[in-house]
């Protein structure tokens, strides 16, 4: 599906990160962890093309993602950025609208058709009573579940979210990642980034922790997740507990100070 | 339930914006009317329909009306709504495009460049035909050369280079104008010069509407065309790609498209300003953001409003009034108001 090899990523002549090698498929939920400014974003951006590889290459069904035009990898791949604010107050329904304009040709307006995906887009997070609301007056989490309704009304077969629960509540975070879960067993790739531990505990099928640029280690969260790499990709001393419902969550010690 | 609730308000909306558009058209049909009949030498309506229906059915012509009707008012009169809505939709293309509501079409120097190439026009006393040609010429080019420069200089934000190449290449292009101010006739020159650079629809004659009316539509057909993805494009560079547009390339068919508008009404016009600025804000609080209904809204509200303005500028004083004194000192105030109203409309 959606996959990086010996990828070298960075800003212009500036490196951020290299030799990561990435790799997501259908039904697959994969994590990127890693402390500030360790370079998920800018990973993201380059596995979607919207930087140039510096290093390597990224491969979106086996075709090299630079000889792809714009909308063929639009089409097979969709973007959450982080919640942001717009300029112009379009409405939450013509937001998520917009993630139909791959699948439209380039003099074509939105259709009823595609208007009604994005209102199934809208009713799927929850947010269907927001669709004509003005996008800049809502608040930051319902801009990112409009935005997450805007990568499903695109129906690309892969999702690449970068921090898509960071500025939600915990009832949103909840209702975002029990969906993530919902759209990887209904066979989407997806690839997502997340500051928080117990959320690659509750979705991922993989998880990759990347520090510094580089991919410290990659595979099942509980492998990949140990208290040792946490403290030392972090700096603060955690304890991973396995609950009696199955779940495993992580505990930081609030006690010690950073290493 | 709740989706035909949904429906029904998405169909209200849409109705209020026919009725905004349609509102205009009627406004816009009755301000072409009325700046027909009024003037130096008035008209009355019933001598005006006489004199239209001697001209459709191709009989002779009776006189001074026939004169002042088709010779001096109708071209000015189509002139000045001309300009008013191609300057407005080019401001509404350069505002979606460059994701700021305070950016006006000379935004890469297209104003400046061709008020250079007029002033350059008038020092060399060219006729002038001459002095429009190559005042569109300087305008195209002006704007050609701050794209190259932005295509060279390669930076993380190419809007951000656009902007600054624009006015650094702009306030070259003033200096240059200073210069030939200095260097100009005062008694002869310095008056057209001056009397250029402020706007004015005086001296324009039908075969200059009929020069600029043809690239003024080819600048539409692209943003009409590409009215959903430049929509698509206000999200800003990276989020247009991600979902699909190719925006190097759109940006560029926007900005020819908008230059060309705007430089083939300055070249007839002379340089009149904040109708760009002014007037795709209002259109917005109107109708929205979504370019598809602001394109039309702006560009009737600004063809109603130079209109309105031009025929103010003859009307009022004993002397012509140049049109860029005038859209200034309605839009400034009118632009604080809307500043101090609440960002309504922007963001």
């Amino acid at each position: 599906m959606l996959e990086a090899r010996g990828l070298g990523f960075g800003y212009g002549a500036r490196a951020v990160g290299r030799d990561v090698d990435l790799e997501v498929r259908p039904r697959e939920v994969l994590c990127l962890l890693g402390p500030n400014g360790s370079g998920k974003t800018t990973l993201f951006k380059t596995m979607l093309g919207l930087l140039p590889a510096q290093a390597g290459e990224v491969r979106l069904d086996g075709d090299p993602l630079a000889s792809l035009p714009r909308s063929a990898i639009a089409q097979r791949v969709a973007y959450v950025p982080q919640a942001h604010s717009a300029q112009f107050p379009f409405s939450v329904v013509d937001m998520v609208v917009m993630g139909r304009t791959a699948h439209l040709g380039p003099f074509a307006s939105p259709s009823e058709t595609d208007r009604r995906k994005a209102a199934a887009a809208l009713a799927t997070l929850g947010i269907d009573g927001l669709a004509e609301t003005e996008y800049t007056r809502i608040s930051g989490g319902q801009r990112q579940l409009a935005l997450i309704a805007r990568a499903l009304a695109q129906e690309a077969p892969a999702i690449v979210m970068d921090e898509p629960t960071a500025s939600l509540d915990f009832g949103n975070q909840v209702l975002v990642l029990a969906e993530i879960r919902r759209l990887a067993v209904s066979g989407l790739a997806i690839v997502l980034s997340t500051h928080d531990p117990d959320h690659a505990f509750s979705v991922a099928s993989r998880v990759a922790l990347l520090d510094a640029g580089r991919l410290l280690a990659q595979g099942a969260p509980r492998e990949v997740l140990t208290p040792e790499r946490l403290q030392a990709v972090y700096g603060v001393s955690v304890a991973i507990e396995r609950l009696t419902g199955g779940q495993t969550v992580c505990v930081p010690d609030y006690g010690t100070d950073r290493a | 339930m709740r989706e035909t609730a949904l429906r029904n308000a998405a169909a209200t909306r849409a109705g209020r914006r026919l009725g905004v558009i349609g509102g205009l058209a009627a406004v816009l049909a009755l301000t072409l009317l009325g700046a027909l009949l009024v003037g130096a030498y008035p008209i009355s309506l019933a001598d005006a329909l006489a004199a239209f229906a001697r001209r459709l059915s191709g009989a002779p012509a009776q006189g001074q009306i026939e004169t002042v009707l088709f010779d001096v008012r109708l071209p000015r009169v189509l002139a000045a709504a001309l300009g008013g809505a191609a300057l407005a939709a080019a401001g509404a293309a350069y505002q979606t495009l460059f994701r700021n509501p305070l950016v006006s079409p000379d935004i890469l120097g297209v104003s400046t460049g061709a008020g250079l190439g007029a002033v350059l026009g008038i020092f060399l006393s060219l006729p002038v035909a001459g002095i429009q040609l190559i005042a569109f010429a300087a305008g195209l080019a002006t704007v050609g050369l701050v794209y190259g420069i932005a295509s060279v200089v390669h930076g993380r934000e190419p809007i951000l280079v656009l902007v600054l190449a624009g006015v650094v290449v702009g306030s070259l292009a003033g200096a240059a104008i200073s210069l030939l101010k200095i260097l100009a006739d005062p008694y002869d020159q310095l008056p057209a010069i001056t009397f250029w650079l402020l706007g004015s629809l005086a001296a324009t004659r039908g075969a200059e509407v009929w020069a600029a009316l043809p690239l003024v539509l080819l600048g539409l057909v692209p943003l009409v065309a590409l009215r959903w993805r430049i929509n698509v494009l206000s999200l800003g560079d990276e989020e247009a790609r991600a979902l699909g547009v190719e925006a190097g390339r759109l940006r560029l068919a926007v900005i020819g498209a908008a230059t060309l508008m705007t430089a083939s009404v300055v070249a007839i016009s002379g340089v009149i300003g904040w109708v760009g600025l002014v007037i795709p804000h209002i259109a917005r609080m109107a109708v929205g953001p979504s370019f598809d209904r602001l394109l039309p809204t702006a560009m009737l509200l600004g063809a109603s409003y130079l209109l309105l303005v031009d025929t103010l500028a003859r009307t009022m004083a004993r002397i012509e009034v140049p049109l860029g004194i005038l859209t200034a000192m309605i839009g400034a105030p009118f632009f604080l108001w809307l500043l101090a109203k609440g960002r309504e409309g922007w963001s």
